[in-house]
C-alpha cells in the first residue's frame, strides 16, 4: 500500500470505474443544449447541475479559477461572499433550510483554510455541505508552492470524507459522490480538493449521476427484535420522556415524531439543534434541556425513568455531568450513526436506523401507551414552578429578551431565525416560540461566533429558491459575533437580500463577561469593548438600512420598519449590559441543579 | 469617536451587573435522585463504583488500498484518544484492498467505540475484533554486541529465531512470534548487550477456516 502525499490518478476514485457510467447515454434534451464537457472544471460543474444544485457560495482565486470559469455558463446561482468563512456558513444554513447539501467554493491555501471554521461547524452539527477547493497543480503538490496548503490533511478530521481529485475524466464523478455522501445517512460536510491541472485538463465524458461510495451503506431500519424489547420498555414506563435531537429534523421526521409523542401522551424535551422538531407551544413540550435550557426540561430529564432519545449525540452541553445525567433512567437511543450509541451515555435499548422509520417501527410494535398521566401532571407543575419570566424594571436598560419576544410577535410562524454564538443566541432560543423544523438555524456544537449573518444570507437564498420570498429571515447577533463576519453585509446589499439583523448590543463579549462575574471574581479581562462601532451607521455605510434603539418605546416601530424594508436592515439594540442568561447548569454539574441566579452557581 | 450620539456606558462595570435571576425553587429546595452513572455513562450502584477494567483487543480492518487510508485510521485513533499498542498495514491477496491490524487497550465501551468509529471511515469495508484463537505474530530485529556469537545463535534458536547478519562487532537476530515470545527473547538477549532494536506491530489472522474480514465488497 502506498502512503504518499501525491495521489495517483489510478487510485483517486477506485469505486467508480469509467466504464459503468459511460453506459448511460444522456437523454435529457435540456442537457444537450449545454456546452459539452471538455475540461475537468466543466465536468465538476456538470456534476453539480446533475445533482440538482441550484446555488453555490464562494470566493474566487487563482487555483479555483477554472471552476469559476465553467460556472460562467451554468444556471447555478453563485453568490460571491466577502470571506470564505461566510461562504461555508452560508452553504451550511442554505442546506439546513432547504434540506439538501449546501455548496461552497474557495481557492487553495488561505481560501481553503478560511473555509475550515465553517466546515468544522457543519461537521459538529451534522450539516450536509460540499466544499470544493482549488489546489496547486499536482506536480507542485508537496513543494510549498504559492498558496499551497495540505487541504486534505487539514480537513480530514472535520469532514465526513474528503477527496483529492486526480483525473480530469473522473473528477465529475468524484464531485457527485462527495455531494451524495454529504446528504446521506448522518449528514456531514465533504470536500473535494481540485488541483488546477485536473480542472484545466481535458475531459471527454459526462460525469455519471451522484452516487454515494459503495462502502457507505447506512442502516435505515432497526432490528425487529430490538424494537419489540424497546416497545415493551415504553409501554411499562411510568415517567417516559422523549428527547428530540437535530437528527429528527435532518431525517425529516418531525411529523412522525410529533404524532408519536401526542398519540402516546409522552412529554417532549428537545436538544438545542432539535428546536423546532416539536411545537414549543404544545402542552407536551418542555422546550430544550441543557446548560441554558428551561428549568422544567432539566427537571424532567433528571427525573425520567425512560429517556427516549432520537437523533442526538448527548453533547456535554446537554448532559451536564455524565455521572448525574438522567440518573434514574433507562435510555432508549434511536440514531442512524451506530457510533453515537453508547458513546457518551450507555443505551439500554439501542435502535440504529433512520429516525422516522424507527419511530414508525416502535409505534407499530407498541400495544398500548404508557400510563403517564401523573408524570404529565408533574411536568406541567414544573412548568409553573420555573417560568421563563424575566424581570424588566423601568430603572434598568432595555432587556434583550423583550427584543426577541417583540420580533417573534411581529413575524409569522415560518420565520427563519439565525444567530451568532453567545448570550444573544441563548435568548433567541429561549424567548422565541419555535413551531416548525428548519426555522432555527444556529451554530451548536462548534459554537462559532459570526455564524449568524452569513447564515441569514444562505437561509434567505434557500427560502427564495423554494418560492418562499415572503418568509422572514431574522438574524439575532451579538455585538461581538456581528463584528466577526459583518463584512457579509456587503453581500446582502449587493444581492438585495431581505434579511433583518437584530444586534443585541451590550458592548461586551457577554457570555464571557457572565462567566467572569460568576467564576473569575468579576475580572472583565478582554470581555469589554471600550469602543464599539455604531452598527446602524455602519449598516447605512454598507448600503443597508440602520436603526438604533435604546428604549422600550422604540422597539415595536423599529422592528416593524426593519421587517417591512425589502432589503438588508440592521437594528442596533443597546440592551442591558448587565443582563445574564438563566437558567444555567454549570459545566459538569447535574442538570437538576440548574441555577436561576448567580448566587446559586 | 466623533459622533454626538455616543452614550457613556456607565453601566459597563462589574458593580452594575444584575444579580437577580429567574423565579422558582433553588437547587437545594428541589428533589434530587440518588442514581449515578460512571464515566462511561453506564448506570451504577454508587456504593460499589470502581474504575472500569481495560483489556487488549486486536482489530482487523479491511480497507480500500488508496492513498491516505493509513493516515485516516491513525489520525482517528490519535484524535479520539484511543490507546494504540500497535498498528500495522499491508496488502492482501487483492491489490485493491489492504488490511490494517490494530491492537488497542481500552475499557469495553472504548473498544466498541473504536470499532464503530473505524467502520465510519469511508474507505473501510469491514472491522472485526479477532478471537483469542487468532494467529498473532510480531517481528523483532535485535542488534547485539558481537562477543559471543555461538551463545547468541543458541539463544536465537530457543525462540525460533535466527541470526540474519553478523560481523566482528555486532550480530543481528530476527525473532518472529507472538508478543510474549518477543518480550522473552529481548529479555534474554539483554545479557549480551543490546545495541539496537526494531519491532513491528502485530499482524493477525483468524484461526482455522474462519474468515478474518466479516465481508468483502460485492464484486
Amino acid at each position: 500500500m502506498s502512503e504518499r502525499a501525491t495521489p495517483t490518478p489510478e487510485t483517486d476514485d477506485p469505486t467508480h470505474g469509467a466504464a459503468d457510467t459511460e453506459e448511460q447515454p444522456r437523454t435529457d434534451d435540456a442537457d444537450d443544449e449545454r456546452p459539452p464537457v471538455t475540461t475537468g472544471a466543466s465536468s465538476v460543474v456538470r456534476a453539480l447541475e446533475a445533482a440538482g444544485v441550484e446555488a453555490a457560495f464562494g470566493v474566487q482565486g487563482g487555483a479555483i479559477m477554472p471552476v469559476y470559469d465553467a460556472l460562467y455558463d451554468s444556471p447555478i446561482r453563485h453568490v460571491m461572499m466577502a470571506h470564505e468563512q461566510g461562504a461555508s456558513h452560508a452553504a451550511d444554513a442554505y442546506g439546513v433550510v432547504k434540506g439538501e447539501p449546501g455548496v461552497c467554493l474557495a481557492t487553495s491555501g488561505p481560501g481553503a483554510t478560511n473555509l475550515v471554521t465553517g466546515i468544522a461547524d457543519a461537521n459538529m452539527d451534522s450539516d450536509a455541505v460540499l466544499a470544493l477547493t482549488g489546489q496547486v497543480p499536482s506536480d507542485m503538490v508537496g513543494s510549498d508552492a504559492f498558496q499551497e496548503t495540505d487541504t486534505i490533511g487539514v480537513t480530514a478530521p472535520i469532514t465526513k470524507h474528503n477527496y483529492f481529485a486526480g483525473d480530469a475524466d473522473t473528477v465529475g464523478d468524484t464531485v457527485g459522490e462527495a455531494f451524495a455522501l454529504a446528504g446521506m445517512g448522518r449528514p456531514g460536510p465533504t470536500l473535494v480538493d481540485l488541483p488546477k491541472d485536473v480542472t484545466q485538463g481535458e475531459a471527454g465524458r459526462e460525469p455519471g449521476p451522484a452516487r454515494p461510495p459503495k462502502t457507505y451503506n447506512p442502516q435505515m431500519e432497526a432490528d425487529e427484535q430490538d424494537v419489540k424489547v424497546a416497545a415493551r420498555a415504553i409501554e411499562n414506563a411510568e415517567k417516559p420522556l422523549l428527547l428530540f435531537g437535530g437528527g429528527v429534523i435532518k431525517a425529516n421526521a418531525s411529523k412522525t415524531a410529533r404524532a408519536f409523542a401526542i398519540d402516546h401522551g409522552i412529554p417532549v424535551v428537545t436538544t438545542m439543534p432539535g428546536i423546532g422538531s416539536f411545537p414549543e407551544d404544545h402542552e407536551l413540550c418542555l422546550s430544550w434541556a441543557g446548560m441554558h435550557g428551561t428549568g422544567y426540561a432539566n427537571m424532567a430529564i433528571t427525573h425520567t425513568d425512560l429517556l427516549i432519545a432520537v437523533g442526538t449525540r448527548f453533547d456535554d452541553r446537554l448532559t451536564g455531568g455524565i455521572d448525574s445525567f438522567a440518573p434514574e433512567a433507562e435510555v432508549l437511543h434511536i440514531d442512524i450513526d451506530p457510533a453515537e450509541i453508547s458513546k457518551n451515555i450507555h443505551a439500554d435499548y439501542p435502535l440504529v436506523g433512520d429516525a422516522g422509520r424507527v419511530i414508525d417501527q416502535v409505534d407499530t410494535a407498541m400495544e398500548h401507551s404508557p400510563d403517564a398521566r401523573e408524570w404529565r401532571e408533574q411536568c406541567g407543575q414544573w412548568k409553573e414552578e420555573y417560568p421563563m419570566d424575566y424581570a424588566a424594571p423601568s430603572d434598568e436598560p432595555l432587556k434583550p429578551q423583550f427584543v426577541v419576544e417583540a420580533f417573534d410577535e411581529a413575524t409569522a410562524d415560518d420565520t427563519i431565525v439565525t444567530t451568532g454564538v453567545g448570550q444573544h443566541q441563548m435568548w433567541a432560543s429561549q424567548y422565541w416560540t419555535y413551531r416548525e423544523p428548519r426555522t432555527w438555524v444556529s451554530s451548536h456544537g462548534l459554537g462559532t461566533m459570526g455564524y449568524g449573518l452569513p447564515a441569514a444570507i444562505g437561509a434567505r437564498l434557500a427560502a427564495d429558491q423554494m418560492g418562499q420570498e415572503d418568509r422572514s429571515v431574522v438574524c439575532f447577533d451579538g455585538d461581538g459575533s456581528f463584528l466577526m463576519t459583518m463584512q457579509e453585509l456587503s453581500v446582502a446589499v449587493r444581492e438585495n437580500m431581505d434579511i433583518t439583523v437584530a444586534v443585541l448590543n451590550n458592548e461586551y463579549i457577554g457570555m464571557v463577561r457572565q462567566w467572569q462575574d460568576a467564576f473569575y471574581e468579576g475580572r472583565h479581562m478582554a470581555a469589554e469593548y471600550n469602543w464599539c462601532p455604531e452598527f446602524d451607521r455602519l449598516a447605512e455605510a454598507f448600503g443597508a438600512r440602520g436603526w438604533r434603539v435604546d428604549d422600550y418605546d422604540q422597539v415595536v416601530d423599529a422592528v416593524s420598519e426593519a421587517l417591512a424594508y425589502d432589503g438588508p436592515s440592521v437594528i442596533d439594540f443597546h440592551v442591558d449590559p448587565g443582563e445574564n442568561v438563566y437558567p444555567m447548569v454549570a459545566s459538569g454539574a447535574p442538570n437538576g441543579k440548574f441555577a436561576l441566579s448567580e448566587d446559586q452557581l | 469617536m466623533s459622533s454626538d450620539r455616543t452614550t457613556e456606558t456607565e453601566s459597563n462595570t462589574a458593580e452594575n451587573v444584575h444579580r437577580t435571576g429567574l423565579k422558582g425553587p433553588g437547587p437545594d429546595e428541589r428533589p434530587h435522585p440518588q442514581g449515578r452513572r460512571n464515566s462511561q455513562g453506564i448506570r451504577i450502584d454508587p456504593e460499589v463504583e470502581a474504575e472500569p477494567d481495560t483489556r487488549e483487543a486486536v482489530l482487523s480492518a479491511l480497507v480500500l488500498n488508496e492513498p491516505g487510508v493509513l493516515a485516516r485510521a491513525s489520525g482517528l485513533f490519535a484524535r479520539r484518544q484511543f490507546n494504540i499498542e500497535s498498528l500495522t498495514v499491508g496488502t492482501t491477496q487483492s491489490e485493491e484492498y489492504s488490511r490494517i491490524t490494530l491492537v488497542i487497550r481500552e475499557p469495553e465501551p472504548g473498544i466498541e467505540q473504536a470499532k464503530k468509529q473505524l467502520e465510519k471511515l469511508v474507505p473501510v469495508i469491514s472491522v472485526t475484533e479477532l478471537t483469542d484463537e487468532a494467529v498473532r505474530r510480531e517481528l523483532a530485529l535485535i542488534k547485539i554486541e558481537g562477543e559471543h556469537p555461538d551463545q547468541i545463535a543458541a539463544v536465537a534458536e530457543m525462540y525460533d529465531g535466527r541470526v540474519v547478519d553478523a560481523c566482528a562487532d555486532a550480530i543481528t537476530v530476527e525473532v518472529t512470534g507472538p508478543k510474549n515470545t518477543i518480550e522473552n527473547a529481548l529479555d534474554t538477549f539483554e545479557r549480551f548487550g543490546v545495541r539496537e532494536i526494531v519491532r513491528t506491530g502485530t499482524a493477525a489472522l483468524e484461526a482455522g477456516a474462519n474468515a478474518t474480514a466479516k465481508h468483502w465488497p460485492d464484486e
